[in-house]
């Protein structure tokens, strides 16, 4: 009894503590379906965004870049379709079998084999391996012809950069390469566009107008694991290409001076004297900016580096040269401004002249006997330029010259490259190097030597205006929204005003007191390439359609020892480095004028001898192509 | 009279089959199914491995759970010790010889399968206490004597399971032996005493924990103090849950554990998958049919006629109560993470090889429920 009693007993309080269980299991479940309530009605949103940024990830895709074209709508700066190679390296089955097979079809150097490796080794499997960025047609067909064989190889087409007239426009345009670090923090749109792979304008205009070339990706958005492997493509957006933009440039003129140039070191500068759109611009020797696209090899590039004529340096907007006798119009000009000489002015040139125990060497050692303006211009008279620049002062001339746009940039702050030179007065003299001015240095400043420093680009710029009477100009490269056309620049010109497209305002934009003094400075320019004894007599074109007035310039690197003057050596005797530079400026054709021009010959010689003759030959180019770029002149237009 | 000592003492194969519970039998058949489901699932909508494995540990442990039913309750009363015996003896063998997997030695092999003892202790001990707290007298369950086997019986499978180490079946272990302690009727105030002094040791425990225990204390304390390494799979788990929703993303359609930002997606971690693909109503779902099971197996209890069955049955349901607790729980992230597995659901053969014996024994309380103990 006791047993069965002690077993009831038993019963009862499992039984009782067994509901007070039973109670606290339900509670429970309770507080568990409320987590679950509040994790998936609650804050189902919160999670289901965490999930979504978990499995969703954006992959941006490099833009295209926007065209460069000439006046002409010729693209000189384009994309192109370029064939590269990719491995993905979790769908190799044997990756040194597959490396050695590259190796052979595509001629891939041991360099190149262990950098493969070693992406190999940094990458996911997932990821691929850009085996070759750049592959030939005939490399691209080899591959798809073994592609059974290459198991893991992925033959894939993408866009590139290309520049179709290579070396022709690399000082105007730069070129593309990647980016380095400090390139991309330093602006905001490559920094949010930034793809691996991607290349950015890293000179000359590319680099100028990037936020506009530029382009904005394509992105894609892949569903990835939790390994960030991509799944499936969720979602293509397209990007959409950089802006168009249009140059005033005229390719064959461009590839003319690029040919006339040949093996010298030089610049050709020409520029439409009305609108002061620049036609050409071509710094000599260029180098071929499609070879920095995917990298250049290490001899390519020791190869343009130490090469002496200097390829890299942008010689029509940095280069800085004495302009020589080239100075002589803007002296002239001045002179007569200030009413100092007249054209009957006459200086007797016994070819030197003394001051305060200084000899002052005219080129003609025999002396040209005396010589009004227009002689003395046309025979590049060094002794009267002296006297005239006597009688001027430096600081008058340095007016009239910085108002042609000596010592200024040109280009404004398109090129930052771009050296504004120097034309000095007795001011700056006194601030820059403390010392005062002494007239000796008026003397030689007056033809073209000493402190005085200028571009191609401003001689050219300075002889446009002669040419067009007086005129300012605003050069300009790329066509702007608005172009005005010669005839109306020309009209209003000679109206005395100027249209700024800028401020959209008629501006007084002359350059001169009496107008007949351009005049003068003009005739004489013509006389001196036209006339005989003219300095570029030679080079002169006599058909009136073609005629053109310019003027010579040779200036001096060195100073000329007594010695060495008196031995009067042959060019070719003399070391390059220390051979004079060969100038030339000239404008034309001389009855209504439409093209200035500048050309430097760096160690060229004399600037009748090696300058002028160039201009012979481009001038016949330049004025054939005139009504065909007329014809242009609303070809497009495009915003910048 | 003479079917009265029928009915208690022998019944027929038929009757044995008519006295299955088979609303128990109908919901483990359930829960077997959607286990499968889920298990396929796991695999990315395909029949691998784990999917063909977990089903074939069923098709074998289904029926092995019959055959145990069918032995009548009086057989597994007469073996509660030997058996607890024998998983002791396991455990030792493996603390010895056992398998080691990612630094715990918690496995032997038995070529078929490999088996994890501690697993069965789960079962194991709830038969060995039942029993002796059928056969104590009632007056004699708060002598000291009886406190120090009982609390021994409890403590040399946890020092074996907790040196392996394995901190979440320990606790699994003890969970279940003392609530045959409670069953039984050990008096109110050791269990408040024990839990204030747990409570006050806790600090000195924590100090003697794993870093590895420690730092899952940490991070349940707070996921994101380091999100890709050790808060990893709460947070995860808890985005996939979060973001099922109330109708969930689907079957199959779950991109947390599609796309493998889901840890341990195949054991502990199963219901994140369930949850995440049949949302707030599947989850509640699941729920019910795992209550319906613990509702069963107490009713077995309740209707048996001997103290070993009851205390079994009651013991059993709360274990499997409190397995559903801490697993979701800890995938919740209500609790630090310790392994445990969701009974039936999880992958684990034996997990589910001691889930099924247990059931089968539930089954054969409820088949011999008038069935006389002495």
């Amino acid at each position: 009894m006791i047993k069965s009693n002690s077993g009831i007993r038993k019963t009862d309080v499992i039984n009782r503590r067994m509901f007070i269980i039973g109670a606290a299991k339900v509670l429970v479940f309770v507080g568990i379906v409320a987590r679950l309530f509040s994790l998936q009605i609650n804050e189902n949103k919160k999670y289901l965004t965490l999930s979504d940024k978990n499995r969703i990830r954006e992959w941006k895709l490099p833009p295209t870049r926007g065209n460069i074209v000439d006046y002409f709508g010729n693209v000189i700066a384009g994309n192109l379709k370029v064939y590269q190679l990719h491995i993905i390296p979790e769908q190799v089955e044997n990756f040194n079998y597959l490396l050695v097979r590259l190796k052979n079809l595509l001629n891939l150097s041991d360099k190149r084999i262990a950098k493969i490796n070693k992406l190999k080794a940094e990458l996911k499997p997932w990821d691929s391996i850009i085996v070759s960025e750049n592959l030939s047609w005939s490399q691209f067909v080899k591959i798809n012809n073994y592609l059974y064989d290459l198991v893991g190889v992925k033959p894939v087409m993408t866009i590139s950069r290309n520049y179709p007239f290579n070396d022709v426009y690399t000082h105007v345009l730069g070129y593309v390469s990647q980016p380095n670090e400090q390139e991309i923090l330093e602006n905001e749109t490559i920094q949010e566009r930034f793809v691996p792979g991607m290349k950015i304008g890293k000179l000359g205009l590319e680099k100028r107008l990037e936020n506009h070339l530029i382009g904005t990706n394509a992105i894609q958005r892949y569903e990835v694991n939790a390994y960030g492997k991509r799944i499936n493509q969720l979602e293509h957006q397209k990007g959409e290409q950089g802006l168009k933009i249009r140059l005033t440039v005229d390719t064959e003129i461009q590839k003319a001076c690029g040919e006339l140039l040949n093996e010298k070191a030089g610049s050709i500068s020409v520029m439409d004297i009305y609108t002061g759109d620049i036609i050409a611009m071509y710094s000599s020797p260029s180098y071929n900016p499609n070879l920095f696209l995917f990298g250049i090899s290490q001899d390519e590039w020791q190869l343009i580096r130490n090469n002496p004529l200097k390829p890299l340096v942008n010689k029509t907007l940095s280069g800085l040269y004495s302009p020589g006798s080239t100075i002589k119009p803007i002296v002239a000009l001045s002179a007569l401004e200030n009413k100092v000489i007249d054209t009957k002015f006459k200086v007797k040139c016994t070819g030197k002249i003394e001051l305060y125990g200084q000899t002052f060497h005219c080129w003609k050692e025999k002396g040209h006997g005396w010589v009004s303006l227009k002689n003395a211009m046309k025979q590049s008279c060094d002794t009267y330029f002296y006297e005239v620049a006597r009688l001027l002062g430096v600081d008058r001339l340095n007016i009239t010259a910085e108002k042609f746009g000596l010592g200024k940039k040109v280009l404004g702050d398109y090129f930052d490259i771009e050296k504004k030179g120097l034309f000095p007065n007795t001011k700056w003299k006194k601030n820059n190097l403390g010392k005062g001015w002494v007239l000796g240095e008026t003397l030689i400043t007056g033809i073209g030597q000493g402190y005085i420093q200028s571009t191609p680009l401003q001689l050219c710029m300075m002889t446009a205006q002669i040419a067009n009477g007086g005129f300012a100009v605003k050069p300009k490269i790329i066509v702007d929204s608005n172009p005005i056309s010669y005839e109306d620049a020309k009209q209003s010109m000679e109206s005395g005003l100027l249209f700024d497209t800028d401020s959209e305002e008629l501006l007084d934009k002359k350059l001169f007191k009496n107008q007949k003094n351009i005049k003068i400075v003009q005739e004489a320019m013509f006389a001196s390439t036209n006339e005989r004894f003219g300095t570029s007599y030679k080079s002169r074109i006599d058909d009136p359609k073609y005629q053109f007035a310019g003027k010579t310039g040779t200036a001096q690197v060195k100073r000329i020892s007594k010695r060495e003057r008196e031995l009067d050596l042959e060019l070719e005797q003399i070391p390059y480095k220390d051979r004079d530079h060969a100038l030339y400026v000239a404008y034309g054709p001389y009855v209504n004028p439409r093209y200035a021009l500048s050309i430097i010959v760096e160690h060229g010689g004399s600037g009748s001898k090696a300058a002028a003759p160039i201009a012979k030959k481009l001038f016949k180019l330049i004025i054939d192509r005139h009504d065909l770029r007329n014809k242009q002149s609303n070809f497009e237009r495009i915003t910048v | 009279m003479f079917q009265h000592d029928r009915l208690s003492n022998e019944i027929t194969f038929f009757q044995k089959i008519k006295n299955l519970d088979y609303i128990l039998l109908i919901s483990v058949i359930l829960l077997s199914v959607l286990s499968v489901f889920v298990m396929y699932s796991t695999d990315g909508g395909e029949i691998l491995f784990h999917t063909k494995n977990h089903f074939v540990k069923l098709a074998v442990f289904f029926p092995l759970m019959i055959f145990v039913a069918f032995l009548n309750i009086k057989f597994w009363h007469n073996f509660s010790y030997i058996i607890y015996f024998i998983v002791i003896l396991l455990l030792i063998y493996v603390s010895f010889f056992g398998i080691k997997s990612s630094g715990s030695q918690r496995w032997m092999n038995l070529y078929l399968f490999v088996l994890q003892p501690s697993e069965l202790m789960k079962v194991a001990i709830i038969m060995c206490l039942a029993k002796y707290f059928h056969r104590i007298k009632i007056e004699n369950v708060n002598s000291f004597t009886s406190i120090t086997i009982v609390l021994s019986i409890i403590i040399i499978p946890i020092i074996f399971v907790i040196s392996q180490p394995d901190l979440g079946t320990s606790i699994l272990i003890a969970l279940s032996g003392l609530i045959i302690l409670w069953l039984g009727g050990m008096k109110i105030k050791y269990f408040i005493y024990s839990f204030i002094t747990f409570l006050i040791s806790l600090p000195f425990i924590i100090s003697f924990l794993k870093p590895y225990q420690k730092l899952r204390i940490l991070t349940f304390l707070d996921p994101d103090r380091d999100p890709l390494g050790a808060g990893y799979q709460i947070i995860q788990s808890k985005i996939a849950i979060g973001s099922g929703g109330l109708n969930g993303k689907g079957f199959l359609k779950g991109t947390q554990s599609y796309l493998d930002f889901l840890p341990e997606k195949h054991t502990d971690f199963i219901f994140t998958l369930f949850s995440e693909e049949f949302g707030f109503i599947g989850s509640v779902g699941l729920l019910i049919l795992y209550s319906i099971i613990i509702f069963r197996i107490a009713r077995i209890g309740a209707i048996s006629r001997s103290n070993f069955a009851r205390l079994f049955c009651f013991g059993y349901a709360f274990a499997i109560f409190i397995y559903i607790v801490v697993n979701l729980s800890m995938v919740l992230g209500l609790l630090p993470i310790v392994g445990s597995p969701l009974p039936i659901m999880s992958y684990g053969g034996s997990s589910m090889l001691a889930t099924m014996i247990g059931f089968g024994i539930v089954l054969s309380a409820k088949i011999n429920h008038k069935q006389m103990i002495a």
